[in-house]
């Protein structure tokens, strides 16, 4: 039985960090929005470790808050502790990373959409999507509800055909015993979309009252107030600290005696799994001359005991999970809560996508978040908010906003996985951006907002503050240009109680603070701004002149890079008809549909060859290569 | 492949022994065989065989050629099309009628350096093996030839890819340390990075300095023969001609109109400047003067400044020792079977200690000394090229430069203090540079660049 329910501009399915954000930005944009999950309870739900940011990941989260997206507030507001991370390194490399309260992080996240006007919730299950003419219609749910929508968003997570394997047991199930989202998974397929069976895992969790801290390292947070927002104004202050504990010889010599019994090794998991990130059999396995690996214990919240066991993901069976523990130091009397398991769920190949994250085959449907084989929070929430943005253009019969690989890591991170594809869950790093000093945490806000406030995210008051603060970096940089340092005795004896040579010659303040001893509050001793500064407008200034040299020859690097991106790839293009493409190329060719000569050259499988036959092909306008 | 069947003269142009004819494309058999008679059908056998037979005039039926015809198949084949070489007796006129004759059949004449592109855009060949081939049909003698061969095998991408092998495993690390800060592998530090970017920059030292032997071998040693009239320049010049026989005229035509004489010195080209100016002013002997030996020297990759053995320096051959100064000279004195009045004492002085090699055009002794010093100057005894690999190709020069510099850059930043994940941005640009020799890394306009540089036929 079904019935014909209300009609809606765009429709998100499932609500976790894709899901959030996808909603959120579509309501934003003045879409009338519905959101869909299968439980209310779990908006916006951890189901694996409790910490957002890091390396990239972190990156992540400032690039979506400055196109207005929620993550960085959220975590904000809920987080336990707070560390800056690679502090050692250049600051392109600097990372911010927060252990969050699971719990409150959620809380925080459902209030926010309740509030969202133009966005309702409903928890239910869709079993299916509407498809007229081929084009996405709106959703059928399990209890015949039958929603028309202009645009839909999918982002099922780990929900598809998902099942857990603890051991030899298995069975079918979302992450963290949720009910999985079998019919629409066979639904997809018989769409006609390629689909790929993907594999992640969690470890086991335990009751902090039964561990011994004295025999672990302390990881506290940062004494210095961070924030991921541009909008946070309150810090939290009152930080619980992580511990680190290492695995051992017994513990390695225990699982190895077990390892016939990991469903890995038996052959029981069909899935691939990340290779940045192995359970600890694995790791065991594969990197057997390491006497010892890393174990951080780190708090789930503020109100529950309950630690997570970072680094012990794991797929044995229960009884080896509680012997495996025992093992490591501090842990050998841990009261095990949740057990460990492997999930496997169902992921579309993503270069079935268009950069917007559109579908290819189906307009009108969007997919986000680790449904289109990613790993990650911050991942699926970037995937998230460009898929809600798109969805709303494309009611709005605007053209889709996609970031290039130079503008952000969301831009770097959407063009892999369209354009390449994924083996393995695909997990963001650093070295994925080609262009990573261009890509910094401390300027995402500057790279990206315009954008936000473009698209109608970033509120003006917001926009406002952020011209102010861009004009008095701006404001500063030009005034080191402008001022000029007369070597003179006084001059010199400040120099020297600076710690740096004497000056030679006459030398601007800018080129003075590229010595590498010298920060920007050495060069205001010399010569104080008349203008009060932010920390981190000082922080801009100093990278923005420190590191001029490198971030001339990333530009460089960028215009080259834009060059071939601007050779657009014409609609007219048939790669069946042009002789000489590597049938391996034709084929990858012929699946992305790149957009320009660019992202055609970043296909694998496309070597330079098919590239130079493609420029002949389009030079010649269709005539045979 | 649905490319159409090209052809072209695959031999250089002039009197030779044999000149080959190169047909590729799907058709290239049957076109063939339309013009072909011999014991069997090209299009019945098999492939990598060689057949005996006559070319006929398509329309006339005259036989214009008896000829050896080689066939193969694709893919295993230059081009990966399939091939058929005839081999057609020297000589313009039966070279001529018999490409004629096949452009009858359908064949089209090949583009200048279709065959290569073909070969490169099916995939056969590299870039950087795509540009050995011109340098291959450059190439003045066998030695530069082995250059070419060595490199079109793919022997240099050998090398730059275990350079960029190097290069990665370090960006690599640097990686794990930035992506994974917490994660206990070994911190990178500059020290090490310092060290493998020396180790790296050793390697792009050493392929630079076979670079310039890489380029005399193909360009052949501008060499400029110098010297007061009749001290005996013209003669030297036809002992080392008549000795090593000329192997190329660049420009067709008569001897007056010789530019450049190659000659091949112990299997290094020498390429002789202004030949026809020593030749035409031996015989006007009073118009000649110092200047045109001048003009020569400034082109000069070796001076060879002749002085007669029997005479006292003079005051133009004085001014000369002090012309060659900052030249690589060698000092030939000639006459060494007259008496002597030079004095060797004063020439080592004037001429800053450079060699001298006596000897006597007439009687050719010391024509060997001359020519062994040659050599080793220029190859610091090193000529087995066996294992050598030359990078002799302009933009592979420029290339391997560039990623010299980008690696100089990573070290002087990481002296300087720069973080290492910042220096890492000029070790990318070095890993770059270097897939660009071996077509790795495609730049836009190099495709085009490359192929129009080549000759027709190849």
């Amino acid at each position: 039985m079904s019935y014909q329910a209300s009609s809606f501009d765009v429709i998100v399915i499932g609500a976790g960090h894709a899901g959030c954000e996808s909603a959120l930005a579509a309501a934003r944009m003045g879409c009338k929005t519905l959101l869909l999950t299968l439980s209310l309870d779990t908006i916006a739900y951890m189901p694996c470790n409790p910490s957002i940011g890091g390396p990239a990941k972190g990156h992540v989260v400032r690039e979506i808050d400055a196109l207005g997206g929620e993550m960085g507030k959220n975590i904000d507001k809920t987080h336990i502790q707070m560390r800056m991370l690679n502090t050692g390194k250049g600051p392109a490399v600097y990372a911010l990373r927060a252990q969050a309260d699971k719990v409150l992080y959620q809380r925080e996240m459902k209030k926010v959409l309740e509030e969202e006007p133009n966005l309702t919730l409903h928890q239910n299950m869709v079993e299916q999507l509407i498809i007229e003419d081929g084009v996405c219609k709106g959703v059928i749910t399990r209890t015949g509800a039958k929603y028309l929508s202009k645009t839909v968003v999918l982002t099922t997570g780990t929900y598809l055909r998902g099942k857990i394997i603890i051991g030899d047991l298995q069975y079918e199930s979302g992450p963290n015993n949720q009910q999985p989202s079998i019919h629409l998974a066979h639904h997809l397929q018989e769409l006609g979309f390629d689909m790929v069976r993907f594999k992640t895992g969690t470890p086991p969790r335990i009751n902090s009252r039964t561990i011994d801290t004295t025999k672990m390292e302390i990881q506290p947070g940062d004494e210095e107030p961070r924030a991921f927002s541009f909008e946070t104004k309150e810090y939290i202050t009152d930080q619980l600290p992580c511990w680190l504990t290492y695995t051992n010889e017994k513990t390695h010599q225990y699982i190895q005696d077990n390892l016939h019994r990991a469903p890995m090794y038996s052959g029981k998991i069909e899935g691939r799994g990340p290779r940045y990130c192995p359970s600890i059999e694995d790791k065991i396995v594969r990197f057997a001359d390491k006497n010892r690996h890393q174990i951080f214990i780190e708090p789930e919240g503020r109100e529950t005991l309950e630690m997570y066991v970072q680094g012990l993901s794991t797929s044995l069976p229960e009884d080896v999970q509680q012997d495996i523990l025992r093992t490591i130091d501090g842990l050998e009397k841990a009261q095990m809560v949740r057990t460990g398991y492997a999930i496997e769920y169902d992921a579309i190949v993503p270069t079935q996508l268009w950069p917007s994250l559109e579908t290819k085959l189906v307009p009108g449907l969007f997919t986000a978040g680790q449904i289109n084989g990613t790993s990650g929070y911050e991942e699926a929430a970037a995937q998230g908010i460009m898929a809600g943005i798109n969805a709303a253009r494309k009611v709005q019969e605007q053209e889709p906003v996609i970031l290039d690989r130079s503008e952000a890591y969301i831009g770097v991170l959407i063009d892999d996985l369209v354009t390449k594809g994924t083996n393995e869950p695909y997990r963001l790093l650093t070295s994925r951006a080609e262009y990573r000093l261009l890509l910094r945490h401390d300027n995402a806000d500057l790279r990206l907002t315009d954008k936000g406030y473009a698209i109608g995210l970033i509120k003006e008051d917001r926009y406002q503050r952020f011209i102010a603060k861009r004009e008095a970096i701006e404001t500063e940089i030009e005034r080191l240009r402008r001022t000029k340092l007369t070597p003179n005795a006084e001059i010199q004896a400040q120099l020297a109680e600076l710690g740096t040579p004497d000056l030679n010659n006459v030398m601007e303040l800018a080129n003075l603070i590229k010595r590498p001893e010298l920060s920007y509050q050495d060069i205001t001793k010399l010569s104080p701004s008349p203008n009060e500064l932010s920390d981190e407008e000082m922080e801009q200034v100093e990278i923005q002149l420190k590191y001029e040299g490198y971030i001339q020859k990333s530009l460089q690097q960028v215009d080259k890079m834009k060059r071939m991106e601007g050779k657009r790839i014409p609609q007219w293009v048939d790669y069946t008809a042009i002789s000489g493409l590597s049938s391996e190329a034709r084929e990858k060719l012929q699946q992305v549909q790149p957009v320009s000569l660019g992202q055609a050259s970043r296909i694998s499988g496309v070597n330079p060859a098919d590239i130079s036959i493609l420029m002949i092909y389009i030079e010649q306008g269709g005539r045979t290569a | 492949m649905e490319n159409d069947t090209i052809a072209a003269i695959a031999t250089a142009m002039g009197e030779s022994s044999i000149a080959i004819i190169r047909v590729s494309g799907s058709d290239a058999l049957t076109c063939v065989d339309h013009i072909y008679q011999g014991k069997n059908k090209l299009t019945t056998v098999l492939s990598h065989t060689v057949h005996y037979g006559h070319i006929l005039d398509p329309d006339t039926k005259e036989k214009i050629d008896e000829v050896l015809v080689t066939v193969m198949l694709a893919p295993r084949t230059f081009t990966r099309e399939n091939v058929v070489e005839i081999s057609c007796h020297g000589g313009l006129i039966a070279v001529e009628q018999t490409l004629g004759a096949l452009l009858k059949t359908g064949v089209r004449l090949a583009e200048p350096g279709e065959f290569t592109k073909r070969a490169f855009l099916n995939g056969r060949i590299d870039l950087s093996q795509a540009e050995a081939v011109i340098d291959l049909i450059r190439a003045k003698t066998d030695k530069a030839a082995k250059v070419a061969i060595r490199q079109s095998e793919g022997k240099l991408s050998t090398h730059i890819r275990a350079l960029r092998n190097d290069i990665v495993e370090t960006l690599a690390h640097l990686a794990v340390n930035v992506d994974y800060p917490e994660y206990d592998a070994d911190i990178l530090t500059s020290q090490y990075v310092v060290e493998r970017c020396q180790a790296i920059n050793q390697e792009l030292e050493r392929l630079l300095l076979t670079a310039r032997q890489g380029k005399i071998l193909r360009e052949g040693i501008a060499t400029a023969i110098i010297g007061r009239p009749n001290v005996g320049k013209s003669s030297l010049m036809n002992a080392l001609t008549q000795e090593n026989k000329a192997i190329v005229t660049d420009i067709p035509g008569t001897t007056r109109d010789v530019i450049e004489e190659y000659v091949n010195v112990r299997g290094i080209p020498l390429k002789l400047l202004d030949t026809a100016g020593i030749r035409e002013t031996e015989d006007i002997v009073e118009q000649i003067g110092v200047q045109r030996s001048e003009e020569a020297l400034r082109s000069a990759d070796l001076v060879l400044l002749m002085l007669n053995h029997s005479e006292k320096l003079q005051t133009e051959d004085i001014r000369l020792l002090e012309k060659i100064k900052g030249f690589p000279t060698i000092i030939v004195i000639n006459k060494l079977d007259l008496p002597k009045r030079i004095d060797y004492e004063e020439i080592r002085q004037r001429s800053g200690g450079k060699q001298i090699i006596p000897l006597s055009v007439k009687t050719e002794e010391g024509l060997s000394l001359l020519e062994e010093a040659i050599k080793v100057m220029f190859f610091a005894g090193q000529v087995d090229m066996n294992d050598q690999t030359y990078v002799s190709n302009a933009r592979h020069i420029q290339l391997l430069e560039q990623a010299k510099q980008n690696i100089l850059d990573v070290m002087s930043g990481v002296e300087q203090g720069v973080p290492l994940d910042m220096a890492e941005i000029d070790m990318k640009n070095a890993w770059q540079a270097l897939g660009e020799v071996i077509g790795e890394a495609v730049a836009e306009d190099l495709i085009d660049q490359i192929f129009s540089q080549f000759c027709l036929g190849k």
